[in-house]
């Protein structure tokens, strides 16, 4: 990124929080922790920013159109504003906004001057509400609320208010022909985003588009094989759709197990298969022979992920009644040597979780002797 | 870097950034920056740990600067003139609710105009009977809930009209049990959450159906054991609060597979000791609340780190202007200012008088005991000795 603007130092990223127009940090801020955006991104981003910050804004009060509204200034108790402290544009436009909600005025003009104020607030949810009234009232073509809203999910793609816009948008127009591609554009640029892949899901459920889903949801593992979203969308299909009958089961744990071969300490293959064997109607991962098998395979090469230990020790207990060897993998005696080896070496962080199971071995060990 | 020219680096900064915001240019990672704002020797070293997603510290761990943070919500809430102040009037309530809890649990509450906030909340409270985020705003659940915690600080609930709210709440419960956040019918387990916290607080639980609002929760249980905001959607952390605090309330944490869940919240944890919110993400102090309150609530607070947890956090704290943010040099707000706060509370961090927190409700301990309410908790509900053992600070 242009190295020439010193604007650029001072990282946006840390306003995020309570800059409205990039996320709002409402009680649960979904995308706190991303850091994903891509600078082709922000490249487009900020181009279409000047785009729009290069209108001549002319002030409202000067503008003809408006000539006979009073506008209301924000009332925050008894403290003065000083107003000379922030953006006269923001303010303006927003007390001509309570001018407007306050005179229930529904016109042409109040629906531009809702498309200013989410230009400079997108996450304020009264001006999308009252946007949505004055759409309704007016039947405004859809088609063009639609290409607004693109554009301003673009711009702000970890804010709430966009995003329930757009699918009320598309609720009232019944046509979800766009939003596979519209999603997919988004979860290009940020391929965990958690609202796109909300609003993919409910677009797929609604409108029972889930013919390619797998395959989509297969392309974003090829492109990330640790992208947890992506896992989590397999899982959302197969259990809508097929359900994990036992020939779907074994192929979705071969495929897990061969995910599992490329990176055994991702987090999310592990979680997969052990998510998927709850569905398992022959005794699950300890009597699973694929998995058996892989797990010795991982741990004969030296494989020490913890989430490969982790699983050696479920199953060591899910066989406990099996009468393994002594100095088979799968033995409790082995399970409780594993422990203390992630406690001391593997996984060191989380050593008191690895003692509690540890503990809780010996004690179903004593209770089934 | 002489302190003044930072300080004016400081203001230019916001202002920048907020003109920028759409840049969203945080692809240049945390360490650049850091490295350029930090005039301290001991902060100047946390770097991003490229292809791992998380945070490198190096140096000396930071002293809490308490009274910082004091002065910094303080002031946060008099600077009414202030562009980011004004540029958040749409959640103006529950940024009250941050910089309030702040203050109570570093014994500071009484330097707020308790009638000026009174007054503000009754003026936000529609004829609905939902609250608004500020006066002239739509009434929403995040707001209701938010302005409900105020008033238990102060005992003021009679300074909205209590009956409407209830009813406003009431009418937000879906046939399936889920809640929406406002008329417009946006579903989430948050707005469960921030329902049924209401209504505890009011003492009106009896007013919706429980039993179905705990079976959507049901229904948002994933694969992992973890929850999501809806049906099928991804395991988040800040919404495993979210329904955790549900089933909490409601007495129903027993349908948690609670060693799993508890596992995947501990496998927040990255070697920095900081938290992330869903596997693969970089770690941010706002989950250092939402994972360890729901490890407390799970009874398994210490399957993680506490030193290292603490330590992320502290590295968080900005020395000159107090305040926390998401991660060390960044921008600091309210918000992770709380939860910064609240988790050290939470983790029995010995060294500043904070006062207990409760987990599932996000307030001081004793409002919780005045009021007679009592959350379930696994710890106190299992009795499993090995889940007893406290989390304290270890030496380690």
């Amino acid at each position: 990124m242009s190295s020439d603007n010193d604007e650029v130092e001072v990282s946006p990223k840390r306003e995020r929080k309570y800059s409205s127009s990039s996320t709002d940090s409402e009680y649960v801020d979904l995308e706190a922790d991303s850091f994903d955006n891509l600078d082709e991104d922000v490249h487009y981003h900020s181009k279409l920013h000047k785009r729009m910050s290069e209108q001549t804004f002319i002030p409202i009060s000067e503008r003809e159109a408006w000539k006979d509204v009073v506008p209301i200034e924000q009332d925050d108790g008894p403290n003065p504003i000083v107003a000379i402290a922030y953006s006269a544009k923001f303010k303006e436009t927003h007390d001509y906004f309570r001018a407007i909600v306050k005179a229930k005025e529904k016109s042409e003009r109040a629906l531009n001057l809702t498309a200013e104020c989410i230009w400079l607030n997108a996450a304020n949810y009264t001006v999308w509400q009252y946007r949505r009234d004055i759409l309704r009232e007016l039947g405004i073509d859809l088609k063009d609320e639609l290409k607004f809203i693109e554009m301003m999910i673009r711009c702000n793609f970890k804010n709430y208010q966009v995003w329930h816009h757009r699918r009320v948008i598309i609720e009232w127009m019944n046509d979800p022909s766009q939003e596979l591609a519209f999603t997919a554009a988004i979860l290009e640029k940020d391929d965990k985003n958690y609202h796109a892949w909300q609003h993919r899901q409910w677009a797929i459920s609604f409108f029972n588009l889930f013919d390619n889903e797998l395959e989509y949801a297969e392309q974003l593992i090829e492109k990330d094989i640790r992208n947890n979203s992506a896992w989590n969308q397999r899982y959302y299909v197969i259990s809508n759709t097929t359900k994990f009958e036992s020939d779907v089961l074994d192929r979705e744990v071969d495929y897990a197990l061969d995910k599992i071969l490329e990176a055994p300490s991702n987090e999310s293959s592990w979680n997969y298969l052990r998510g998927i064997m709850m569905h398992d109607k022959d005794g699950g991962m300890g009597y699973n022979r694929s998995i058996l098998k892989k797990c010795e395979e991982l741990y004969n090469n030296n494989c020490r992920s913890p989430h490969l230990l982790s699983c050696i020790i479920d199953i060591s207990q899910e066989r406990i009644s099996c009468n393994d060897p002594k100095d088979s993998l799968f033995h409790t005696d082995k399970a409780l040597e594993l422990c203390t080896d992630l406690e001391e070496k593997y996984d060191k962080i989380r050593k008191k979780y690895w003692k509690y199971i540890s503990q809780k071995i010996s004690e179903k060990v004593k209770s089934t002797a | 870097m002489p302190a003044p020219q930072r300080r004016y680096m400081c203001t230019s900064r916001k202002r920048n950034a907020i003109v920028l915001v759409v840049l969203a240019a945080a692809t240049y990672g945390i360490a650049m920056k850091s490295q350029y704002y930090r005039p301290w020797q001991h902060y100047s070293n946390a770097t991003l740990v490229s292809n791992c997603n998380d945070i490198k510290l190096s140096g000396l761990t930071p002293d809490l600067y308490l009274e910082k943070h004091i002065n910094y919500i303080l002031s946060y809430e008099s600077k009414k003139d202030d562009y980011t102040y004004i540029m958040t009037e749409h959640l103006r309530i529950s940024g009250m609710y941050w910089g309030l809890t702040a203050l109570d649990i570093t014994h500071n509450l009484h330097k707020i105009d308790k009638k000026e906030v009174l007054s503000f909340i009754k003026q936000c409270q529609h004829e609905c009977g939902g609250i608004g985020a500020s006066i002239l705003h739509d009434p929403h659940l995040l707001h209701t809930l938010s302005a409900i915690q105020i008033l238990c600080y102060y005992k003021a609930l009679d300074t909205i009209n209590v009956e409407k709210v209830v009813e406003y709440i009431k009418n937000r419960q879906k046939d399936d049990g889920s809640f929406e956040g406002d008329k417009w019918g946006e579903i989430d387990t948050r707005f469960s959450f921030c329902a049924i916290a209401s209504l505890a607080l009011l003492n009106r639980l009896n007013e919706v159906n429980i039993e179905k609002a705990v079976s959507f929760i049901k229904s948002c249980m994933n694969f992992d054991g973890g929850f999501g905001s809806k049906p099928g959607s991804e395991s988040h952390a800040g919404l495993i609060y979210c329904c955790l605090g549900t089933l909490s309330i409601t007495g129903h944490l027993h349908i948690v597979k609670a060693d799993e869940l508890g596992w995947w919240l501990a496998e927040r944890q990255l070697p920095s000791g900081g938290l992330n919110g869903r596997p693969e993400k970089l770690p941010d102090v706002c989950y250092s609340w939402w994972v360890l309150a729901s490890l407390k609530i799970l009874g398994r607070l210490n399957w993680i780190n506490t030193n290292k947890m603490i330590n992320f956090i502290l590295y968080c704290q900005d020395a000159e202007t107090g305040g926390f943010s998401d991660r060390p040099g960044d921008m600091v707000d309210p918000f992770h200012t709380l939860f910064g706060l609240s988790a050290l509370s939470l983790l029995g961090y010995t060294k500043a008088d904070l006062k207990t927190i409760n987990p599932t409700y996000c307030m001081p301990q004793y409002i919780m005991d005045e009021m007679n309410l009592k959350p379930d908790r696994l710890d106190l509900v299992e009795k499993t000795d090995h889940l007893k053992g406290w989390a304290g600070i270890e030496e380690d």
